[in-house]
């Protein structure tokens, strides 16, 4: 083995975009591989979980571990790697706020499973459902357990650092490991433990070109609804509910330069403890209305409240707290 | 490539802070409900990790010497942070801060926490009151030791007053500010200042004339250089804060220019339009469509009543316009609307008459002999209706016998349960003026007789002597079914006369009620509109009704008179006089400390997404085009609090309200703090 720091990026319940991204960075790869030893990696190379065991604590220097807890699998390589690494990122959306994952934390697991296997598009004619354990001749057989609800890396082990986005922008994780690179050579200083990096300080509305006026709201409209939607004006103010307003930035609002509403992968703007209530207040100062029947007609404007205001955050809200939202 | 040491930053460990913790009994007010020693006890031992070093208990804290044991703590020890566990901040914050200011430490590093009217008053399990004392206790610890030192911001107090309504408090009020030498804009919603006084004849207890005691009052306001008597007039919108309020007003039109106006009459005179007069002649008068209520109005110039204007209606008449010996009618007037700048404001709205028809068994509506109280007023009132004649509803025929009704709306569960306090003397009143004038047999039904101010039970007293009979228990009904011989074409009064222990029917010719006094029909838009509260009978609530009766919950903001609840005249006038009173101590200081709860924006922050900008109750943000950033005018912030939770960048904090102030103050209550040290402990 070589001398070189020790690399280690690792997919807990996640999509895979995490790792597309990272490997979209294009050239900047080529620093990982001169600047580490890439030692896990289970998208990229070979690796067995015995060989991340054997090594002494605290040997991977950087660590990206994005997805979210949802398997017992999950939880013991959170632990493993916690153990195994100096600076643990929670990489990603899923690591970071439970991301599209979470949202499954409004069903019970199992109405989970049974929605996963019988699907209109599932060809599973005789209603097979995955039995966490199996008995075979040579013994029995496990695949780990799908727990009670989707945690977040930092509900589960300490973390050093956050990564927003879903995906993370290939642009701000070149940033980002350059900076470690350079940290790691005495020029520069990564930022106190716990910051949230390569994202930016304010909201996606900075980085919008879009004009923006005091807003008052009168409707919200579904986006595919919208016959034409104003190439110039802020979407919210068009009555489309965008997250712009409390998602942070860092993306550089592509989603709002194409006219598509920000639907808040980049997370909360720094220090604001629970993303939806956030949004939700913001959203419910600006209605224009004093009337009860008119303010419950503009809402019915907005028909899936969790996917609009937690779509990304309901595992890290402060109002489930990665606890079940189905037990009572 | 060798690797090089990476200079990880630990979370640096906040500064152990020096807390001192004071747990007050309150008397027997806290510690009859919680262990007051235990609470004390465990906030030192548990709360230690958290930085306690000191925990003491005491009967009255915010005593003199309560205030000394923690200057004494702070000196000796070297707190530098202080959480009192006592009343409510409401009460007390002041006085604490204000010890540990005396001692040397910001008043802002010190929190009181609530274990009387969150803990004690509304829990009797002592064992879970004290548990929850605690958890208060913890809540505050943590809180304080987030709290930074804080310097209030000083401005300038406007010399100038608004007082809004010009009945004997208002003017009383107006008066005095005014002959101090301060400018006073009057603020009166009718076209005439005077109120409900201008009504009466004559007045309890002295039975002075009415308009001899307040015509000369009215005409000084009127005429005053320092007072902008601004009639016909209403307040619509309130805006900044004390020292600084921003009043817009609605001059409405006229229609008669007041700079030539002569105030001769010959328009009422020769107006061909009569309207019964429901204001100011309760219902019993006619007024014309282009009126003063009263000939000795101040100001003199009348106004024109639209809605009952021919010319207005129908576009035709134009009497008034063509008989002005001066030309001073002008149909073409417009509403003004009027932005002053004041200091301090004096609301002085007063009551409305409980509307007598909501008692249908006392037949005031369906019964023509039945009156009201205000009727009655302007029934012997010289300048009345019927020229001061107390006669029958036909206008000519003097009663033989009368019956005044007390309580009429008052001490009734179905209706108000308070006292209208003047109704005993005001029926006394009556019964007198009844007496001389008429010669009539005159009997009251009272429940109680309150007659206990300067000069007062010596005038029921006399009235007593005077042959009137007070029968004692609540009137039953009104009615002119007649039974018994000598009841036809009577009114009989049903009643139990509680002392006799017997039913009685009495038949007299009139009857008067003494109905209630109740707030304003529109008393809860105006408390709206100068951000003031109402009881829940409706009347103002003013500050503290002992110690502070004429001030309001909002700084700069006082009230006299009847909006506040019932009074009679010399207290109300009273009223007025002190708040003026207030009013100049606030004018005389020239500048105030303003609290520095204030919220301010983190430009880095901001997105300029301008969600806030059109938020705050007192117009304090502003947005800059070029930076696209939104910005708090400390001045104006009040530390409300609404951009705070509306930002959804989190860019907006509020100083003493943090978020890490309150989540640790959170944590605190639920006793992670403690979970977490108790955890560190096993580990
Ligand atoms: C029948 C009767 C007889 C009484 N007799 C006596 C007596 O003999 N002796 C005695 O001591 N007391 C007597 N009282 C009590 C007396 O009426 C009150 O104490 C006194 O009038 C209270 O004065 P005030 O200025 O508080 O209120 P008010 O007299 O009600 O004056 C309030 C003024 O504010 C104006 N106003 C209201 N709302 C607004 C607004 N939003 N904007 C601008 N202006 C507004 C009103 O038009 C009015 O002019 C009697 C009461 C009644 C009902
Ligand atoms: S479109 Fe969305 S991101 Fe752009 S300014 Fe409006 S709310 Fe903000
Ligand atoms: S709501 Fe917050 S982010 Fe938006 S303009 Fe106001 S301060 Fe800026
Ligand atoms: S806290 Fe915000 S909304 Fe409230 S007064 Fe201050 S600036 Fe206005």
């Amino acid at each position: 083995m070589s001398g070189k720091p020790k690399f280690a990026m690792y997919w807990a319940s996640s999509c895979g975009g995490c790792e597309i991204a990272v490997l979209n960075i294009g050239e900047k790869i080529l620093d990982v591989d001169a600047n580490f030893d890439v030692v896990f990696w289970p998208v990229a190379m070979d690796a067995k979980y015995k060989d991340v065991e054997a090594l002494e604590d605290g040997a991977i220097t950087l660590c990206l571990f994005n997805g979210g807890i949802r398997t017992a699998e999950n939880e013991h390589l959170a632990h493993l790697l916690r153990r195994k690494s100096k600076i643990l990122v929670s990489f990603g959306s899923c690591a970071t706020e439970g991301c599209v994952p979470g949202l499954a934390n409004l069903s019970r697991p199992q109405d989970v499973i049974d929605t996963a296997f019988s699907t209109i598009s599932t060809d599973n004619p005789q209603g097979v459902r995955p039995a966490f354990e199996y008995a075979v001749p040579e013994g029995s057989i496990r695949i780990p357990v799908f727990q009670n609800v989707v945690r977040t890396l930092d509900q589960v082990v300490a973390v050093d650092y956050y990564m927003p986005g879903c995906p993370p922008e290939s642009h701000q994780i070149a940033a980002v490991v350059e900076l470690v690179i350079k940290a790691l050579h005495g020029q520069a200083e990564l930022p106190p433990k716990g910051a949230t990096i390569g994202a930016g300080a304010s909201t996606c509305c900075d980085e919008c070109p879009r004009q923006r006026n005091v807003k008052t709201i009168k409707q919200f409209v579904r986006i595919q609804d919208v016959e034409r939607i104003d190439p110039d004006l802020c979407l919210l103010e068009q009555g489309i509910p965008c997250n712009g307003p409390a998602t942070r930035s860092g993306c550089g609002a592509l989603c709002p330069k194409v006219s598509a509403q920000c639907i808040g992968c980049y997370g909360p703007a720094e220090g604001v403890v629970d993303y939806g209530a956030r949004l939700i207040t913001a959203f419910a100062s600006v209605i224009d209305s004093k009337d009860p029947a008119e303010i419950e007609r503009i809402l019915d404007g907005i028909p899936d409240p969790a996917g609009q205001f937690y779509r990304f955050n309901l595992a890290k809200s402060l109002l489930r707290a990665g606890k079940p939202a189905w037990a009572a | 490539m060798s690797s090089q040491p990476i200079p990880l930053h630990l979370p640096g460990e906040e500064p152990a802070e020096k807390i001192g913790v004071y747990v007050c009994h309150c008397g027997t007010n806290i510690a009859a409900t919680v262990d007051v020693a235990e609470v004390r006890d465990w906030a030192g031992q548990r709360l230690e990790d958290s930085g306690v070093v000191v925990s003491r208990d005491y009967k009255f804290m915010c005593s003199s010497l309560g205030q000394e044991l923690i200057e004494k703590d702070i000196k000796d020890l070297g707190l530098t942070r202080v959480v009192v566990a006592a009343c409510s901040p409401h009460l007390h914050e002041g006085t604490f801060r204000g010890a540990c200011k005396r001692a040397g430490l910001n008043p802002y590093l010190c929190e009181l926490v609530s274990i009387r009217e969150q803990v004690s008053w509304v829990h009797t399990d002592r064992h879970a009151a004290t548990d929850k004392a605690k958890a208060v206790v913890s809540g505050g610890v943590e809180r304080v030791v987030r709290n930074t030192p804080l310097e209030p911001l000083r401005v300038p107090i406007h010399p100038a007053t608004l007082v809004v309504g010009g009945g004997i408090a208002g003017i009383q009020a107006a008066l005095e500010i005014a002959n101090a030498g301060f400018p006073v804009y009057l603020v009166e919603r009718e076209p005439s200042i005077g109120g409900h006084m201008a009504q009466f004849d004559k007045t309890f207890p002295t039975l002075d004339c009415a308009a001899c005691i307040l015509t000369p009052r009215m005409v000084e306001a009127g005429g005053h250089p320092n007072i902008t008597l601004l009639t016909w007039s209403e307040v619509v919108d309130v805006k900044g804060y004390v020292g600084n309020f921003v009043a817009t007003i609605k001059k409405k039109a006229r229609y008669v220019n007041t700079e030539l106006c002569t105030g001769c009459g010959i328009c009422q005179e020769k107006c061909p339009k009569k309207i019964v007069d429901e204001v100011y002649e309760a219902g019993l008068g006619y007024r014309k469509a282009v009126y003063t209520p009263f000939p000795q109005a101040v100001p003199k110039y009348p106004v024109i009543d639209v809605p009952n204007c021919t010319f207005f209606q129908k576009g035709t008449c134009r009497a008034c316009e063509k008989l002005c010996p001066t030309n001073a009618i002008d149909f073409t007037q417009k509403d003004e609307l009027l932005t002053v700048e004041v200091g301090n404001i004096i609301l002085a709205t007063g009551y409305d008459l409980f509307d007598a028809r909501r008692i249908p068994q006392y037949g005031y509506g369906r019964l023509a002999n039945v009156f009201t109280s205000l009727e009655f007023e302007r029934l012997t009132n010289a300048a009345g209706p019927t020229n001061g004649d107390i006669v029958l509803r036909d206008g000519k025929t003097k009663p033989q016998s009368v019956a005044v009704i007390h309580c009429v709306g008052s001490r009734d569960r179905n209706y108000n349960n308070y006292c209208s306090a003047i109704c005993c003397m005001q029926s006394v009143k009556f019964a007198h003026l009844v007496k001389e004038r008429t010669g009539a047999q005159v009997y009251n039904f009272y429940i109680d007789m309150r007659t206990t101010a300067k000069a007062y039970d010596e005038f029921y007293q006399r009235v007593l002597e005077e042959g009137t009979l007070f029968v004692r228990g609540r009137v039953a009904e009104v009615t002119d079914a007649a039974r018994l011989p000598g009841e036809a074409g009577k009114l009989i009064i049903q009643v139990e006369d509680t002392l006799a222990g017997k039913q009685r029917r009495i038949p007299v010719d009139m009857v008067i009620l003494s109905a209630a006094l109740e707030p304003r029909r529109d008393a809860k838009q105006t408390a709206h509109l100068f951000g003031l509260s109402c009881s829940a009978d409706g009347w103002m609530i003013e500050k503290h009704v002992k110690l502070d009766p004429v001030a309001t919950m909002t700084e700069g903001i006082f009230a006299a008179g009847c909006v506040t609840g019932p009074k009679d005249i010399p207290n109300t006038v009273a009223q007025g006089a002190a708040a003026a009173a207030r009013v100049l101590g606030m004018i005389q200081r020239r500048e105030i400390e303003l609290e520095p709860i204030k919220a301010s924006v983190n430009q880095e922050q901001c997105s300029g997404c301008r969600i806030c900008n059109n938020l705050c109750p007192f117009n304090a943000i502003l947005f800059h085009e070029d930076r696209m950033v939104s910005e708090i005018n400390p001045a104006l912030c009040q530390g409300c609090g609404t951009c705070v939770a509306a930002c959804p960048a989190g860019a907006i904090s509020g100083t003493g309200f943090s978020n890490e102030q309150i989540l640790s103050q959170i944590d605190g209550l639920l006793m992670l703090n403690v979970a977490r040290q108790s955890a560190a402990v096993a580990a």
